[in-house]
């Protein structure tokens, strides 16, 4: 079942002659740069390539293809008019070092982007330069720095993280030269706000939230910690990878927060995971508005004589610098702008409703089904966890285990082991774009899981059985690490 | 769970100590806690020589599911890590009291806080609901 290399296909002298270039071309590059041997490039017909590709796109699981519930990843359906839009030939071939005054259509869009960003999230200050979440953070960690040591306020290099969070979080903080203080989680899935007022003092320079958080809960004491941090002199940075949860409805500016990242690849019509491009566009409260990453986009008069330019360290001089070539990754970025005008205001509350509503749905019947809930009095916001601790114990039944036989069922697995401090289990996040049958069918494949494992049957420990590759035995590859493609004959 | 050997003390970061007859304590992880780590795949011990304080980091384990600190238990010098852990952390997993022993430091102060075996079983027990 598994697909060769293209390379393996190839045979000496074959060609896919309709898409060969024409033999002479003209060209301006001089004869000595022109090279005279061919390229090292498979040797393969036309009809291969259209095979290979449509089988490797076939083997893979896709929001296009399949239920794809992957807690905090927010991998909900992306329209296609977002990627059209953004496809148009006046973006797509706009040169990010041509003149500005050729690129005003698309220095609008960015403009209007920022305003929108802000308006969603309460912030006062948006760049949207930063290209993945972690390095939002990054930027917001280092504005952090930066604001305590421009006021001459240089013991502040403490940032306070809550057991609960995204290992990019800690990974930030040390990035930024910062040491890490970790903050355990009540039994209620909220801060120990008794042990924040422990840890705050002279030495914090701020504390890093997700909220809701990576435990699927709304933090109930958010103003209350809001404002502890704040009095100990520290700042509040928000991680906005769970932005979809609350859009419209409760904004991070008004909860406290100073500075936030938005993973536009996410909430804003970009798929999360696989490594693709994404943004990771920053907002900012008042105190960080002169640290802000360049370039941002300004504006200038008005009608007619209205003009769109880059803002530089010339005008924010004390600004972090620049993250990127050039202002972020303008396809995600055009994506996001599209889709925010396409669902407007009211379509950001409903995307919330939607995303909290189906969550809550499968949490209802999961926990009717007899799956144990890892916060079992909260509502869900737009994820949840289950833990299969019981499972593991008495059926031999492992997170692991239910993830690998619900790909047999044609779902990609829900995040497993992750947060870390419950222990096997699932988070489980389905979005607004799904259908009730959906919901419904991933929620009959989770009891059915469980009820073959209670009747006996042991197969969910070799599953999955229908993927090009069988279960793979991840201690063996990270402790013998092996990255060589060896060629097997077809 | 594995059987807590009765000539060991206990710590509630999942650690044992074993006092040896040369002053130095022998340190590793409790069959609880390789179990909670899952299959191990990499150490990374501190150098002989090396000062440790207690409460410190002192090694890291790391598993395919997650890396953890392993704190010291007590301050003072290392005076021996357990080199076969590089090419076989797996011992950890299936030996956690014998082969899989971690560091052995030779301490300039008496554990404090430290837990019986009986003490320790009620302490994990406890943590299991
Ligand atoms: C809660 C949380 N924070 C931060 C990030 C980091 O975002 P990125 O993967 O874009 O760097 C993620 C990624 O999934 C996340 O889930």
């Amino acid at each position: 079942m598994t697909e060769p290399l293209i390379f393996e296909k190839s045979r000496s002298g074959r060609r896919a002659f309709a898409q060969a270039p024409a033999a002479a071309m003209d060209t301006a590059i001089p004869g000595e740069f022109l090279r005279t041997d061919v390229p090292l490039m498979p040797e393969v017909s036309e009809m291969q390539v259209v095979r290979h590709y449509t089988r490797l796109s076939q083997q893979n699981f896709s929001i296009d293809t399949q239920f794809y519930p992957l807690g905090s990843c927010t991998m909900k359906y992306n329209p296609r008019a977002c990627n059209a839009a953004a496809l148009l030939p006046g973006f797509a071939g706009r040169h990010p070092l041509g003149p500005v005054s050729h690129g005003q259509g698309f220095l609008a869009c960015m403009y209007d982007l920022q305003e929108m960003l802000k308006a969603v999230t309460g912030m006062m200050g948006v760049s949207l330069t930063p290209m993945a979440g972690a390095q939002g953070e990054f930027a917001g960690v280092a504005m952090i720095r930066a604001y305590h040591i421009a006021r001459d306020d240089h013991e502040r290099t403490e940032i306070i993280v809550p057991d609960a969070a995204h290992g990019t979080n800690p990974a930030t903080a040390v990035m930024c030269g910062c040491t890490v203080r970790e903050l355990p989680t009540g039994a209620d899935g909220d801060i120990d706000v008794a042990a924040l007022r422990e840890a705050v003092g002279p030495k914090t320079a701020g504390i890093m939230l997700t909220n809701p958080s990576t435990l699927g809960v709304f933090e109930r004491h958010i103003m209350e910690v809001a404002e502890i941090v704040h009095d100990a002199g520290g700042l509040l940075y928000y991680d906005g990878a769970n932005l979809n949860a609350i859009l419209g409805k409760v904004r991070p500016g008004d909860m406290g927060f100073d500075v936030i990242h938005m993973n536009l690849h996410k909430t804003f019509s970009t798929p999360h995971g696989g490594g693709g491009p994404g943004s990771g566009a920053i907002g900012v409260g008042e105190r960080l508005l002169p640290f802000m990453p360049v370039p941002i986009v300004g504006k200038t008069g008005d009608g007619d004589s209205t003009y769109y330019d880059w803002l530089t360290t010339k005008d924010l001089p004390q600004s972090i610098g620049q993250l990127s070539g050039f202002m972020g990754n303008a396809g995600v970025l055009l994506r996001a702008y599209v889709y925010m005008r396409m669902v407007g205001k009211d379509g950001m509350r409903r995307i919330a409703e939607f995303a909290t509503l189906n969550a809550n749905y499968i949490q209802a019947r999961l926990r009717q089904g007899g799956f144990e809930l890892a916060y079992p009095d909260r509502r869900a916001s737009h994820e949840f966890i289950v833990t299969l601790k019981k499972e593991a114990k008495t059926l031999d039944l492992t997170a692991m285990d239910v993830a690998k036989v619900l790909l047999d069922y044609g779902y990609h697995a829900p995040t497993t082991y992750f947060p870390l401090l419950v222990p096997e289990c699932l988070l489980i996040e389905p979005t607004e774009t799904e259908t009730q049958d959906m919901l419904d069918r991933f929620c009959d494949a989770m009891i059915a899981i469980v009820e073959a494992a209670r009747s006996g049957e042991s197969r969910h420990k070799e599953a999955p059985f229908s993927l090009p590759v069988r279960r793979l035995d991840d201690v063996k590859a990270a402790r013998n690490l092996d990255l060589a493609y060896k060629v097997v004959a077809e | 769970m594995q059987e807590l050997p009765g000539d060991l003390i206990y710590t509630s970061e999942h650690e044992w100590l074993r006092q040896e007859e040369d002053g130095t304590v022998t340190i590793g992880i409790t069959d609880h806690a390789q179990e909670a780590l899952g299959d191990l795949v990499y150490v990374e011990l501190p150098e002989v020589g090396q000062e440790v304080v207690s409460g410190g980091d002192m090694a890291v384990v790391e598993s395919v599911k997650a890396a953890s600190d392993v704190y010291s238990p007590v301050s003072g010098e290392v005076t021996g890590v357990n080199e076969a852990l590089a090419d076989s952390p797996e011992s950890i997993n299936s030996d956690p009291y014998g082969d899989g022993w971690i560091v052995r430091i030779r301490p300039s102060e008496e554990a404090a806080g430290t837990m019986t075996p009986n003490d320790y079983q009620e302490f994990v027990d406890g943590l299991d609901d």
